[in-house]
């Protein structure tokens, strides 16, 4: 009899299996942060040690210092296709968050993921020593996989597995696809995309138990260091608050969630802009 | 794993699915639920509250669950929303599902994954259409567990002769579709009567709250106990850092399975021993079982790909080309007769279409109208479906994941099913022949995936049809050269030659010779075809209604119909106007034995 996390495991890695066959332009968006480094576990379950997609990250240059080293480091270790994209032209202009965190986010995450999804800026590629160089393959990406979880925020618990979007990058919240049992969306229109969601039933604690039974090298900054603080949810380094907590491992983690009635992504202050900023966000393909 | 951990792990989680007509109150009570039972987070009921004030309205428990501003605008729930509240038992996922009839096809995606269900009727409405229509949804869907909550007993006074009315009625309709509810239970959703408090005016019901049914659902037994079952998602070989294993992958849908065993792969009729059990970062294991995603590795290199379903030898699927179906379809364009449609079954996908239209019911009403060719929206029906090739598939009353499918039409799951009964295709008895054929067949040690992996391509019959004079003989000559030029091992297989060689002795009885001469033709080109080849031929002889019989027999290898000419058939590739461009002719059915993977490009 399969507990709870076993049948979470056994979900995904289903999705992921599913996602491989259907979509021959597939890649996973990889944010350093605990879900989709969970996520990237997930994938190495789903194909037995291999991850054969490239990852994507989005780089807004305003991340916190230690997990883009981290980036490279896991990607290196574990033979990873890493391709990264940035809107250099926003970052530039000076883009940062005191022009207005929802306008920064827009430029430097929204349209930076949807240009280097669709090929139309420049994406690099991490070259075996370690460098980054232009990528060759500029083809648009028709299947992504992304690391939401229901229990996020409102409305991500609308989502669905295998989630199309349009043209435009829009998610039609209120005309969404059926899911019977095991059967998704694979088929899809020349031009639109679909998003992948093989973490959408897990919650927080569900990905800490997690990290705990794999032990998954999640990033450090998830864990005190000493000064009595650590990360609930990782973002960019202006935007990211850090919490009071003394706890070093997953199993303190997962105590400590048990008896806090905080909100995960209190600490994240582009969602405190307005009541609806994290659906407007992700109707503009946010993620 | 730690002690902690474990006993963490040991704990039960249950998806509960709450639907029922539009405005009976269902988000009202899962909103209520959360509250009474302390599952907020901090601040939550205060956004929600703060996001009301601003915008001018009364709180409602409803909109800790309408998150999304479309909404709350319109006052009814659009899509399924989760959420997670626990119990002394266990934890708990609610699924929030739409009343609307709008949006019947979120209801479905939200109840597809639930174990048990609260059904809403609202005591002063009393049933309504939805009421029935979900409930009818519940038991396609194969939801057993279903708690019928009849809300809003303060707009009656908790009137207990309206509740038993209620009770009453919509007992006798779930009767008449085969089903049984655990029980009824009045509530106030709004005043939070037996929803986690007990109500102090309804004195005369003494059964369990809401919160208290909650912990009265049973986990489904486990499926480790049935037969063994797995569709085959994919079989991977990655060949990175000196990894070779090639792994057959997919999720135990039900029984075990252990090294040594020996398997059967249907609808293709290959059988193999399991070699290894693999996974990454498990403990070794020469074991796996239901639920688990898995992979094994097969001692003979058979020819097998995604759509087998992997059994134990002894317990079979069911394998045809028909299957009478319960379905309900959703897209607005209405499902017809004689169109093609995409079935996914398993891991399975293949066109289907309707072969025999039983029955058209509105299930809210469960009235039927016989007359009618075509399933519209929101329907139900009972027909028998046909497949272009042999689908491998169970019973719903005895397997549940090889007995579900869906239907795609123009990229959208346009339609679910369940299957009730297998239906005899007249290739039973062909098809029973085959599966010994394929299980005495004798392999050298060079495999079928050698022979690929040197030529650089998969064997195929590209059998070309069409009437005389259009030129599909040409088609086919110029065919085999190019595939040749490109470097494809490739033969014409002509028919004439056919009747010089191997049909020398029965070619002049033609007629009365005709199901020897097909049966020929097709173990003749099985043999090119297990022997790597693409094999290019015309078939005059052959009436269209013989492809079945030749695609079962060449069977596991692969058909591909190409049809030249401007009359209307079946084909997988209808050729008009080809007249004497015999290039463009090759150079489409190039391209699509490259789209199905054949060849590469």
């Amino acid at each position: 009899m399969a507990d709870h996390l076993q049948e979470l495991e056994n979900q995904s890695v289903y999705i992921f299996r599913e996602a491989y066959k259907h979509f021959k332009n597939l890649c996973m968006l990889w944010s350093i942060g605990k879900d989709s480094t969970v996520m990237l576990w997930l994938a190495r379950k789903a194909f037995f040690g291999h991850v054969p997609f490239p990852l994507v990250h989005i780089d807004t240059n305003y991340k916190i210092d230690s997990m883009i080293a981290y980036r490279d480091k896991l990607a290196h270790e574990w033979n990873l296709k890493m391709v990264v994209g940035q809107n250099k032209k926003a970052l530039a202009e000076g883009m940062n968050h005191t022009i207005g965190r929802l306008t920064c986010c827009g430029a430097l995450k929204t349209e930076a993921l949807k240009r280097t999804l669709e090929g139309s800026w420049e994406r690099v590629v991490m070259q075996p020593d370690g460098s980054y160089a232009p990528e060759e393959n500029s083809e648009p990406y028709t299947g992504v996989i992304v690391g939401a979880r229901a229990d996020e925020e409102g409305s991500r618990s609308k989502e669905r597995y295998f989630s199309p979007r349009d043209k435009h990058n829009d998610w039609d919240v209120a005309d969404q696809p059926p899911e019977f049992w095991n059967q998704f969306k694979t088929d899809f229109a020349p031009g639109t995309h679909v998003r992948i969601h093989p973490l959408l039933d897990w919650t927080e604690i569900n990905i800490w138990e997690y990290i705990e039974r794999e032990n998954i090298p999640v990033i450090p900054l998830y864990y005190d260091q000493g000064q009595g603080t650590r990360y609930r949810s990782l973002g960019c380094a202006p935007c990211t608050g850090n919490i009071q907590s003394t706890a070093t491992t997953p199993r303190e983690i997962i105590e400590e969630l048990r008896t806090t009635t905080i909100a995960e992504r209190s600490g994240r202050a582009q969602d405190q802009e307005d009541p609806h900023a994290m659906e407007k966000l992700r109707r503009d393909g946010y993620m | 794993m730690s002690a902690q951990l474990a006993a963490d792990l040991a704990r039960e989680q249950m998806n509960i699915v709450i639907v029922g007509h539009v405005d009976h109150g269902k988000s009202t009570l899962v909103g209520r639920l959360l509250a009474d039972s302390n599952s907020l987070p901090d601040g939550k009921l205060e956004h929600v509250q703060a996001i009301c004030k601003r915008q001018g309205k009364v709180f409602e428990y409803a909109f800790l669950l309408d998150a999304l501003e479309a909404e709350q605008d319109q006052g009814i729930t659009i899509d399924s929303a989760r959420c997670f509240f626990k119990t002394d038992q266990r934890d708990i996922i609610i699924i929030d599902a739409p009343g609307h009839i709008e949006f019947l096809k979120n209801m479905i995606s939200g109840a597809a994954r639930a174990e048990a269900a609260f059904l809403l009727i609202d005591a002063h409405e009393g049933v309504q259409e939805n009421s029935r229509r979900h409930g009818y949804m519940l038991g396609m869907l194969g939801i057993k567990q279903i708690n019928v909550v009849v809300n809003k007993m303060d707009l009656v006074d908790g009137d207990q002769a309206t509740f038993a009315r209620i009770e009453a009625e919509y007992r006798a309709f779930l009767k008449e579709i085969g089903m049984t509810p655990e029980r009824f239970i009045p509530i106030s959703a709004r005043d939070g009567d037996n929803v986690a408090i007990r109500s102090k005016t309804m004195e005369w019901y003494d059964g369990p709250t809401v919160l208290e049914a909650v912990d009265l659902f049973t986990k489904a037994p486990p499926q480790e106990d049935l037969p063994f079952r797995l569709p085959v998602q994919d079989v991977y070989k990655f060949n990175a850092r000196g990894d070779d294993r090639r792994i057959v992958a997919g999720r135990i849908e039900s029984g075990s399975l252990k090294v040594g065993d020996e398997v059967l792969f249907s609808p293709s009729n290959k059988t193999s021993t399991v070699k290894s059990i693999e996974g990454f970062n498990i403990a070794p294991t020469d074991s796996a079982a239901a639920p688990n995603a898995t992979g094994v590795t097969l001692t003979e290199q058979i020819y097998v790909g995604r759509g087998e379903v992997m059994t134990k030898v002894d317990v079979p699927p069911k394998v045809s080309t028909r299957f009478r179906a319960n379905i309900v379809w959703l897209a607005r364009q209405p499902m017809t007769m004689n169109t093609w449609y995409k079935l996914k079954l398993g891991t399975q996908e293949l066109p289907c279409r309707i072969h025999e239209l039983t029955k058209v019911l509105d299930a809210s009403e469960l009235s039927s109208d016989s007359e009618t060719t075509e399933v519209g929206r929101h329907d139900v029906a009972e027909m028998v479906l046909e497949t272009k090739s042999p689908v491998a598939f169970d019973l719903v009353a005895d397997f549940e994941a090889t007995s579900r499918f869906v239907l795609v039409d123009a990229y959208e799951i346009a339609g679910g099913g369940i299957i009730l009964d297998s239906v005899e295709d007249n290739l039973g008895g062909l098809r029973a022949d085959m599966r010994d054929r394929e299980f005495a067949w004798v392999t050298g040690d060079v495999s079928n995936q050698d022979r690929s992996a040197r030529f650089g391509h998969s064997p195929a019959l590209v059998l070309l049809t069409g009437g005389t004079g259009v030129g599909k003989a040409a088609v086919a000559r110029v065919l085999e050269k190019k595939l040749f030029d490109a470097g494809l091992n490739t033969y014409l297989l002509d028919g004439k030659n056919m009747a010089l060689g191997v049909d020398h002795d029965i070619a002049e009885q033609a007629a009365a010779q005709a199901d020897e001469i097909l049966r020929r033709f097709a173990e003749v080109a099985h043999l090119f075809m297990d022997a790597g080849t693409v094999v290019v031929s015309t078939s005059n002889t052959f009436a269209l209604a013989d492809h079945g019989r030749i695609r079962t027999l060449v069977s596991p290898f692969p058909v591909v119909h190409v049809h030249v000419g401007d009359d209307p058939v079946d084909a997988d590739l209808t050729l008009t106007g080809v007249d004497g461009d015999v290039d463009t002719a090759v150079e489409a059915i190039r391209s699509e034995l490259e789209s199905r993977g054949f060849v590469s490009g």
